[in-house]
Formats: C-alpha cells, structure tokens, sequence
C-alpha cells in the first residue's frame, strides 16, 4: 500500500481528465464543451509539471546556494503550451459566435436539428417537390 | 473541486468565473510545484485574458444553458472507464518527487549542469526556451499568430460598425471616477511591469510569452474603462495586425542571420565573438519577437471580441 501513496499526483491527474472528458461528451452547450476541454488541458499541464518536480528541490534558476533544481523541460513546454492553449480556445469561442448568429443557438442537438431540416428539404426539392409545399401535412401524406 | 462544481451548473456567467477561479488555483499550484515560469504564465492567460474572451463571447450567446435530455449515464460510463484505464497505467510510474525518475536522467541534467557555461543566462527555463529548443518556441509563436488571424477573419468588423461607436465611452463607466483615475495611474504602472518581465526574463521569471499577456492585459483593462473608439485612436488595427507578423518575422529573421553568419539556424554563437554574449543577444531577440506577438495577438482577439458584442448590440 506504501508504494501506492507516491501515485496519487498521477491519480489527481486522472480525476481532472476525466471530468474535463465528462464535460466534453456529456453536455450539449458549446461554451462548456471549451471549458471542459479547458480543464482537460490543464490536466495534461500537471502531469508534466509533476513529473518534473523533485523532492527537495527548487524553482530552475541557477543560484549559488542551491545544488538540487526541478527539471526545467516540462516547464518550458508547459509554458508555451499555455499560451498557445489559449490563442486556440479564443479560436474556438471565435467559432462559437459564428455558430450562434448562423443558427441561433449553441447547443449541439438545435443545430443539428437544423442541419437535419434543412438536408431534407434540399433533397425534397431535389425530387421535384416545390419548396412551400414541403412543410404543409398535405405534401407529407402523398 | 472547482472543476466539479463547473460540470454541475447550469449558468454559463458563474460557471466562467468558476474557472478563472480554477486558473488561479492551478497558477498557486505550479508555484508549488517550483514552476514559477509556468505559474506567472497561468496567473495572467487562466485567470485574465482567457475569462475575459469567455465573458465577451457569452455576452452573444444565451447565459444558460439548456439541460441536456439523455441520461448522462452512459457518458458517466465510458469516462469511468477510461479514467480507470489511465489508474491503472500509472501503477508503474516513478513516484512523486523521486529524483530517480527517468526524465531526470536524459537532457536535463545537461541543461541544469552547462547551460550557465553555454549560454550564461541564470534561468534554465528561458536558456532552454529561447536557445536550446528554439525550433519549437518559432514552431509555437507560429501558432499563435496563426490562431490570431484565424480570429481575425472568423470575426471582421464592417466599417459602419466602427462608425456607430465613435466617440462612445462606456455609459456605466462615465461615473466611475475613482476607477478611471485609478486606471490612469495604474496603466503605465502595468506596462512598465511587462517590459521588465520582458527583459528581466534571463534572470528571474519572466519571458516573452508572459510579458506579451501581462502588456495585452494592460490594454484591455484601458479599453474596457475608456471604450473601444479612444483605444482603436491609440492602437490602430493595421498596425496592429501588422505587428504581429513583425514579431514572428524577428524570430525567424534571427535564424536567417544565423545562417548568413555561416553557422546553423537559429545558433546564436555566431551573432558576436564571443559565443556566451552571442546567445544572450539572440535570446533577447527572440524573446522581444515572441513578446510583440504574444501581445499583440491577445490584443486584436479581444478587439474582434468587443468589436463583435458592439455589433449584436446595435442589431438588436
């Protein structure tokens, strides 16, 4: 059991992904979606940082009165990683916006229902049937 | 927590502040973690630009959110799983903290040890950053740049919109005398910060990525007191956009001179006689480029952002 408690920065890792993968697949609203892809981000961040620091150590700049650092990779990767994170959520609340003046809505099942609507009076119209004919129940029964 | 409490609600407006909250935490954590770069980096993105996007763009959208008709049980399911699975892989990782473990074992020790000789700069993070792995801090101010324009032309901005805002402060801001003044005084105090961070960076925390945020950062809390026509007189959009080009072209055209030096792309030994103070020079080139970029990407996003609410305003 001893060995296990040495795990448990990983374990919290796990936790944070899997609410973050949750939010992902479990709720239909866009903004949330970002979000939980958010918190999944930051997961992947502490397993970096957490595999970089050693026990005793400190912050990896050089000094005279320290001789034990943390390993400085993950740091810099994790850094950029950051900020790139960010330039490419602005992207995704970008398409968001998009997606709201073009349908109205955000949420993944209007949408999609729009889309559904709209491929089948293209299709209808395709086969001949005029466009103001389509939604009335009388062309529906033929 | 936190995170818990984001999945359960239902208003949008709460569950953003929640995560700038989130952010905060992460950034106290990183600081724990001996990742002062890493945690500077988080307090500026996580809890100030990134929750002002998420409000700006919520200001379009519906505040609550719809409740979702399936049961989340099947989802609950597969994410059970799959966090299991991820348990289960880690039994035989190294420990926490150990110094054992094998990504202390390949090139950090090389950083830790030689860099002071090589590069000379205190910082391993910014020597590794700027001068080691070069090619992928180029590689990352390349995606930002290209995640701005990307912005940029999901949400143009027509002239008329410009047109009907001219000359508009903030209503609500008006009275806010205290705030202003503050602002005023605060602004210069802000931007002289990020430029020390900005060039501090060899020897303390600090770099072009989080200078970037924190002078963006200062720009936007000016626009949001003085209203978005006074701030587009001071920073026009062109150059603007023109700047953020600059920034990855002074990176890049750093390399070039490199190989027009006679040695490799981006080896900044052959910049002076002297290899130590070559690479201190093109670090703070490279930084400075990364910096205008960082900056002045974060600063067009939230423009177009505003820009963008100042149109749904008027249509409606």
């Amino acid at each position: 059991m001893d060995s296990f408690i040495g795990l448990y920065n990983y374990w919290i890792v796990c936790l944070l992904m899997g609410i973050g993968f949750y939010i992902v697949i479990a709720h239909e609203n866009l903004i949330k979606k970002l979000i939980g892809l958010t918190i999944f981000q930051t997961a992947v961040f502490y397993l970096y940082i957490s595999m970089g620091k050693i026990s005793g150590g400190t912050a990896p700049i050089l000094d005279d009165k320290w001789q034990l650092y943390s390993n400085p990779l993950p740091h810099v990767l994790i850094l950029t990683a950051i900020v790139v994170g960010i330039a490419t959520t602005a992207l995704g609340l970008a398409l968001v916006v998009r997606i709201q003046e073009a349908y109205g809505s955000i949420e993944e099942h209007e949408i999609q229902q729009q889309n559904a609507q709209d491929q089948l009076e293209c299709q209808l119209e395709a086969y001949g049937f005029k466009k103001n004919h389509i939604l009335s129940p009388k062309s529906l029964e033929e | 927590m936190t995170a818990l409490a984001i999945t359960r609600l239902n208003d949008l407006f709460a569950v953003v502040m929640l995560s700038g909250i989130y952010s905060l935490l992460s950034a106290g954590l990183f600081l724990d973690l001996d990742a002062v770069d890493v945690a500077f980096t988080e307090a500026s993105v996580g809890a100030g630009i990134s929750t002002l996007l998420m409000l700006a763009s919520l200001k379009m959208v519906r505040r609550h959110e719809e409740k979702t008709r399936y049961k989340p049980m099947l989802a609950l399911g597969v994410v059970g799983a799959t966090t299991m699975l991820l348990i289960y892989g880690t039994l035989d990782m190294p420990h926490f903290g150990s110094a054992e473990a094998p990504i202390h074992k390949h090139v950090a020790p090389r950083y830790i040890n030689d860099s002071m000789a090589e590069i000379g700069v205190p910082n391993i993070v910014t020597s590794v950053l700027a001068s080691y792995r070069g090619y992928d801090t180029l590689g990352e101010t390349l995606v930002i740049f290209t995640a701005g324009v990307g912005v940029m032309s999901l949400l143009r901005v027509s002239r008329e919109t410009k047109e009907q805002e001219q000359q508009k402060v903030p209503a609500d801001m008006q009275q806010q005398i205290i705030l202003r003044i503050v602002a005023k005084m605060m602004m210069p105090l802000i931007l002289i910060f990020a430029l020390y961070v900005q060039f501090h960076g060899d020897y303390g925390p600090g770099g072009g990525f989080q200078a970037g945020v924190i002078f963006a950062a200062g720009i936007i809390l000016y626009t949001m007191l003085f209203g978005l026509s006074t701030a587009r007189r001071v920073f026009k959009s062109q150059v603007l956009q023109m700047l953020t080009a600059v920034g990855v072209l002074i990176y890049a055209g750093v390399g070039v001179v490199c190989i027009l030096l006679g040695g490799n792309f981006l080896d900044y030994n052959v910049l002076r006689h002297d290899p130590v103070h070559g690479q201190h020079l093109g670090i703070l080139l490279v930084e400075l480029g990364v910096g205008i970029t960082v900056a002045t990407v974060m600063i067009t996003i939230f423009f177009k952002f505003t820009w963008r609410t100042v149109k749904h305003k008027y249509l409606s």
